[in-house]
């Protein structure tokens, strides 16, 4: 593999790690799903990439569904959710930007650590794409952790979903028919979170999930 | 008897007869000039002996006396290392005394602090010296004990004793750590000369005891967090210039300590304990620097601004052994240089801020920032030695602080070549941990200065001060000048360090001062180098070029008016910015997670009479985790075994025969 | 040796005198952006011209540190600025400061215009510093550990070795380096005193960091103070262009076609980067001042993240 071929595919990967990291510190929702978008953006081109590099014409197709239904349906469905909710101006972080974003460099060095050491002899790409997904999967995570809101919930599953199908396409071994499914199920996931959203707003009035807590007894 | 070792032993012994003298004749008016005078004249005859030693012969000469235990005998020797400390000790020592030649003048309790002063001075060069674990406990101790007498002298003020007792408790902990490690070193043939513990390699289990032993004993008395809790109470308590000895000298005697066991005696280090030497490091370093921050205390402030910089010359140490560790000894020269180079530098700044901090006290009588301001009207060479001090400490070009973290920040920049994942991933976080100490540290001291010397006169007290007496000014003037020639000529300094990096790291740096134009090339030239000297010529002349302009082509007109301030009238000095409010941003940027620091305010409703109030408050965490815990369960303890005083002597028989019987069970069942 | 010297004075000289065009030209472009006619191209000259005529008013209390900071600051500045490749790169006296000594250089500058703030002892003096260097205090560290990436990437500090390393081919697109780079832009707004972080055009109180701290300036000091303030924006432009934008840049003694080549492309770049910020500030909005702190954070945040990347994967 040549330098440059390289040198792209491992700045599209490292470019989702560092959206990632924005998607952290964003607080405001609209702009969350902006970044969130431009995640799926880069996780398409990442895809197509590695459709080229590798010569696998079903990566293609990936990249389509990332493009299609990650960057455009997905976040204008949470925007007209926001709206209909009229939660656009919430701002919301339950832990300080501070310590988040210290959190998110432990996690990126620990996934980095890991996966360098546990693959020394697979190519470097692979063991590089590897260690990004890793991180963004971890990343995702905390951010669904360090939110309150439910939108933003989503949001931090979506781009952990995205992490996977990065670790996917750069193993070169899950098949179409398993990522469409991936895929159909996150629609589904998202379509179900939506109601779901719509639900707890009628009962409480709000989308911070903190109020399902009060619901159970479980806030002190 | 080498001639060399025997002249710096007969120093010692010559400052404890300036202590006997001045035990005897400390009430007499002309006591105070008489021990300095001695000090300083013997101070001088040391420094000049062992820099002679350090620049001429590298070579290494010992010499055993018939004191202390009678089998043993007391060893000392001088090699590189302890020349090097040696020069750092009495060059501090020299012009300590030569400050106390004129703030002694101004102490009420002469005959508390001078006895000591000498001995304290004794106790440090011993150390330094000492070649066997007895001699080197028993200076140490003795350094430790005088310099708590000198904590204690004004022991009338409750708080200063509390500050005593705190000392004491951590010396003796810290000793016994000492202990603990030499007997380790020493292993089951108990060899308690150095020479013999060099040859004898321990295993890697007792090797790690003896590094943690030792960042526990060494660590406490250079101020390691979280040991660090006596420091910023003990050293400000002493008399100014005993607190410029304490943090700028002592603390390196402690340094001096730790290397001469893990680098010289412990033999290969394993790489973890790089590691944890560098992280111990980082810590300390931002957590010094952030708790300076907070203070309003000026003395205080420069205690808490010594941890950082031990942090900064452990962590250059940590990178140290871990280049050593892993074989890479022109790396670990440059790491190891550069920590020696900072305990120079630090020695430097730190005892001519304590000088500035003394004067201000002789001066105005206050300690506290909050009622200082404008003394650089009242004060004028005090405040200009304070500022160089103030840049140098903040590492800033081209003063010597800044020559030193350069040298530290090249080493960083050598360790991607380290093979460890764990090293690979601290060092860039330690990176970033002392850039931050770094620039905390320039906040830390715009503050000290600009509060302290700048604005308007916040008390009556700085309206009646007035400029110190010679001897002070003529002592904080040569650091002064010090500080600057370090930073511009820091090739002489690298090639004198050559001698000790070299028999303990196996590599030296590259000669600096056939560099062209006196710069330093760490590694080499396109990779980076540094030019003090011109930096400080283009600063000047670009400076000067400026103004000449400026006075040749533009108007010169000038008129003195009330100030502006953007029209509001702003009659009382109260309204300034003080200590506190200064550090307030900074406060709640990083005091959430340094200090678990809470803000309350308690504004009256409108029309209300009573004045609105902001509460601050704040933890020290350190404090609160290490040793209230340990505190709590020895108070546990004592409380569960006082009625053990009460009980008849029939049953203090049973107890002391049951003892016996234990003992003799534990020595019988043993394997 | 003489044509080296005459490269590196021209270079001195070129920055003190572009840089309060560079100014001119971004506030030129931020007006003509929101529809306004805007001030001349040369008015910021005409401004510091009119300032050296102009008389001191000191304040009462002011002292000799008052009046001696504007001419260090100025001097640290352009020191720092000199030592930037502009046009060309293996200037002659490039080796007695690296990336390091430019950092702290502006550290020393902006130490000293923190203290001369607090001189005059007015409560906005003291806002100004106390902002200032809870700015500084994150935004320096951020910008070493820039610095950390780039030589770990160069093998060097020495900004002559980075600037031609960047311009070879081997360095490959590397995602520490954008993560370096968004770093620095953040690094670069906040130092000077750019929107979002602060407003150069505000004199409302309790928005304004830098001008407060020159609040009590005037007259010729306040002239040096803003020319070093042009300086620096100067200097950061050219920092970034050499390093991230290093075409065209003149290897040294290479005869003046190659140079005409360097002041071209340099003229380019810092027309593109002026109206680059031109855009950005007028895109966004200033933050409160407590959002700052989460701002530089990040800018730390990612320039570690750079650097511990590149500490990692140097070992692939």
């Amino acid at each position: 593999m040549n330098g440059l071929t390289f040198d792209i595919a491992h700045l599209l990967a490292g470019s989702l790690v560092l959206i990632s990291f924005m998607m952290l510190y964003q607080d405001r929702l609209f702009a969350l799903i902006n970044v969130f978008a431009l995640h799926a953006v880069v996780l398409a081109l990442s895809v197509a990439w590695q459709a080229y590099i590798q010569d696998a014409h079903h990566l293609y197709i990936t990249a389509a569904i990332a493009l299609v239904f990650k960057a455009i349906v997905i976040p204008v469905g949470l925007h007209r959710i926001i709206q209909r909710l009229g939660i656009h101006r919430d701002i919301e972080t339950a832990v300080g930007i501070g310590p988040t974003m210290l959190a998110g460099i432990g996690l990126v060095t620990l996934s980095m650590v890991l996966m360098l050491r546990v693959t020394p002899e697979a190519d470097p790409l692979a063991r590089e794409d590897l260690a990004f997904a890793l991180s963004i999967i971890l990343l995702g995570l905390l951010v669904m952790v360090t939110r309150r809101n439910a939108v933003s919930q989503v949001v931090g599953f979506m781009s952990l979903e995205n992490g996977l199908v990065l670790a996917a396409t750069g193993a070169k071994g899950m098949p179409l028919v398993v990522e469409i499914s991936v895929a159909f199920s996150i629609l589904i996931a998202f379509i179900v979170i939506g109601v779901f959203l719509f639900r707890i707003r009628e009962r409480f009035d709000s989308v911070d999930i903190g109020a399902l807590d009060d619901y159970r007894g479980e806030r002190r | 008897m080498n001639s060399t070792v025997a002249l710096l032993l007969c120093g010692p012994a010559a400052f404890l007869a300036t202590t006997i003298m001045a035990a005897g004749a400390s009430r007499l008016a002309a006591a105070t000039r008489l021990v300095y005078g001695a000090t300083l004249v013997i101070s001088a005859v040391l420094l000049a002996t062992a820099a002679g030693h350090l620049a001429g012969n590298p070579g290494e000469a010992s010499a055993t006396l018939p004191l202390g235990l009678p089998w043993t005998g007391a060893r000392f020797r001088l090699d590189g290392l302890s020349a090097f400390f040696l020069v750092v000790v009495n060059l501090g020592g020299t012009i300590t005394s030569l400050y106390g030649l004129g703030y002694g003048r101004h102490e009420s309790l002469p005959h508390r602090v001078l006895p000591f002063y000498p001995a304290f001075l004794a106790g440090m060069n011993l150390v330094v010296l000492a070649n066997d674990a007895f001699s080197f406990l028993l200076s140490w101790e003795f350094m430790s004990l005088a310099s708590w007498a000198l904590v204690m002298a004004h022991h009338r003020d409750e708080a200063n004793r509390r500050a005593g007792y705190i000392y004491l408790v951590m010396a003796s902990f810290g000793t016994m750590a000492l202990l603990l490690a030499f007997g380790l070193l020493a292993g089951p043939a108990g060899t308690y000369a150095f020479d013999a513990m060099r040859t004898a390699h321990p295993g890697p289990f007792a090797a790690g005891a003896v590094l943690v032993l030792m960042l526990l004993g060494a660590g406490s008395k250079a101020g390691l967090v979280p040991l660090h809790a006596w420091l910023p109470l003990a050293h400000p308590a002493a008399p100014s210039h005993v607190s410029a000895l304490m943090s700028g000298i002592m603390t390196k005697v402690a340094i001096y300590g730790f290397v001469r066991v893990v680098f010289d005696l412990l033999g290969e280090p394993a790489w973890w304990s790089g590691v944890a030497v560098l992280l111990i490091g980082g810590v300390t370093a931002v957590l010094g620097i952030l708790h300076a921050l907070m203070e309003k205390d000026l003395k205080r402030l420069l205690a808490y601004s010594t941890i950082e910089n031990i942090g900064v010359i452990f962590a250059s140490l940590g990178l140290a052994l871990a280049f050593k560790a892993n074989g890479m000894p022109s790396a670990a020269a440059l790491a190891f240089t550069a920590a020696l180079f900072h305990v120079l530098n630090h020695s430097f700044f730190k005892s001519l801020l304590f000088f500035g901090a003394g004067a201000v006290l002789t001066a105005t009588g206050e300690r506290d920032m909050e009622k200082l301001g404008g003394l650089i009207h009242r004060l004028p060479v005090t405040s200009f030695v304070f500022l160089i001090g103030c840049v140098s400490i903040s590492a800033l070009p081209p003063f010597n602080g800044f020559a030193s973290e350069w040298l530290v920040f090249q080493a960083i920049l050598r360790s991607p070549e380290l093979p460890q994942w764990g090293l690979k991933v601290i060092v860039p976080a330690v990176g970033g941990m002392l850039a931050l100490s770094a620039a905390l540290a320039a906040a830390c001291f715009v503050k000290a200065f600009g509060i302290t010397f700048l604005g308007r006169a916040r008390s009556a007290a700085v309206e009646r001060a007035h400029e110190v007496d010679r001897w002070s000014l003529a002592a904080m003037a040569v650091l002064a000048a010090f500080c600057l020639l370090a930073g511009i000529l820091p090739g002489f300094v690298i090639d004198s360090l050559s001698t000790v990096t070299l028999p303990l790291v196996g590599e030296r740096m590259p000669v600096q001062m056939a560099q062209p134009w006196l710069s330093i090339v760490p590694i080499a030239e396109s990779r980076s180098s540094y030019n003090g000297l011109l930096v400080f010529v283009f600063i000047t002349i670009s400076a000067s070029l400026a103004a000449f302009f400026i006075h040749r082509f533009a108007s010169h007109a000038l008129r003195r008016d009330i100030a502006w301030g953007c029209g509001f009238p702003d009659a009382v000095p109260a309204g300034q910015y003080t200590a506190v409010s200064f550090a307030q941003p900074i406060r709640r940027v990083f005091g959430g997670f340094a200090f678990r620091s809470r803000e309350t305010v308690d504004m009256p409703a409108p029309g209300a009479l009573e004045p609105a109030r902001l509460k601050v408050e704040m933890h020290d965490v350190a404090w609160e985790i290490f040793y209230q815990p340990i505190t709590g369960a020895i108070d546990f303890a004592t409380e569960r075994l006082n009625h053990l005083q009460f009980l008849t002597i029939r049953r203090y028989l049973t107890l002391v025969f049951l003892y016996l019987v234990i003992l003799l069970l534990v020595l019988a069942l043993w394997p | 040796m003489i044509s080296q010297l005459a490269v590196q004075g021209a270079q001195m000289l070129a920055v003190l005198l572009l840089a309060p065009l560079l100014i001119g030209f971004v506030r030129k472009v931020k007006a003509r952006l929101v529809r306004r006619q805007g001030p001349s191209l040369i008015q910021p000259y005409r401004d510091l011209v009119r300032l050296m005529r102009k008389e001191v008013v000191l304040a009462d209390n002011a002292s000799w540190l008052f009046r001696v900071t504007p001419y260090l600051i100025f001097a640290a500045t352009w020191v720092a600025a000199a030592l930037v490749p502009t046009f060309a790169t293996g200037l002659e006296f490039s080796w007695t400061a690296d990336l390091i000594v430019i950092v702290a250089l502006l550290g020393s500058a902006r130490f000293f215009q923190a203290l001369a703030g607090m001189d005059v002892g007015t409560s906005f003096g003291g806002l100004g510093a106390s902002r200032e260097v809870m700015i500084a205090s994150l935004a320096e560290p951020a910008m070493l550990l820039t610095v950390f990436s780039l030589a770990l990437l160069a093998g060097a500090t020495q900004l002559s070795t980075v600037a031609a390393f960047m311009g070879s081919p081997q360095v490959g697109l590397r995602v520490s380096l954008g993560m370096s780079l968004i770093a620095l832009v953040m690094v670069a707004i906040a130092e000077n005193a750019r929107i979002p972080v602060d407003n150069p055009a505000t004199h409302l109180e309790l928005t304004m960091v830098h001008e407060a701290m020159i609040l009590e300036y005037s007259g010729r000091h306040l002239a040096m103070i803003e020319l070093a303030t042009f300086l620096k924006l100067l200097l950061y432009m050219s920092l970034i262009s050499c390093v991230f934008l290093p075409w065209g840049l003149d290897s040294g003694g290479t005869g003046p076609k190659s140079l005409a080549i360097g002041v071209a492309t340099y003229l380019c770049k810092l027309t593109v980067l002026a109206i680059l910020l031109a855009v950005f500030e007028t895109a966004v909005a200033k933050m409160r001042v407590f959002r700052v702190p989460d701002f530089l954070g990040a800018a730390l945040m990612l320039a570690l993240l750079g650097t511990l990347l590149l500490f990692v994967s140097r070992s692939l």
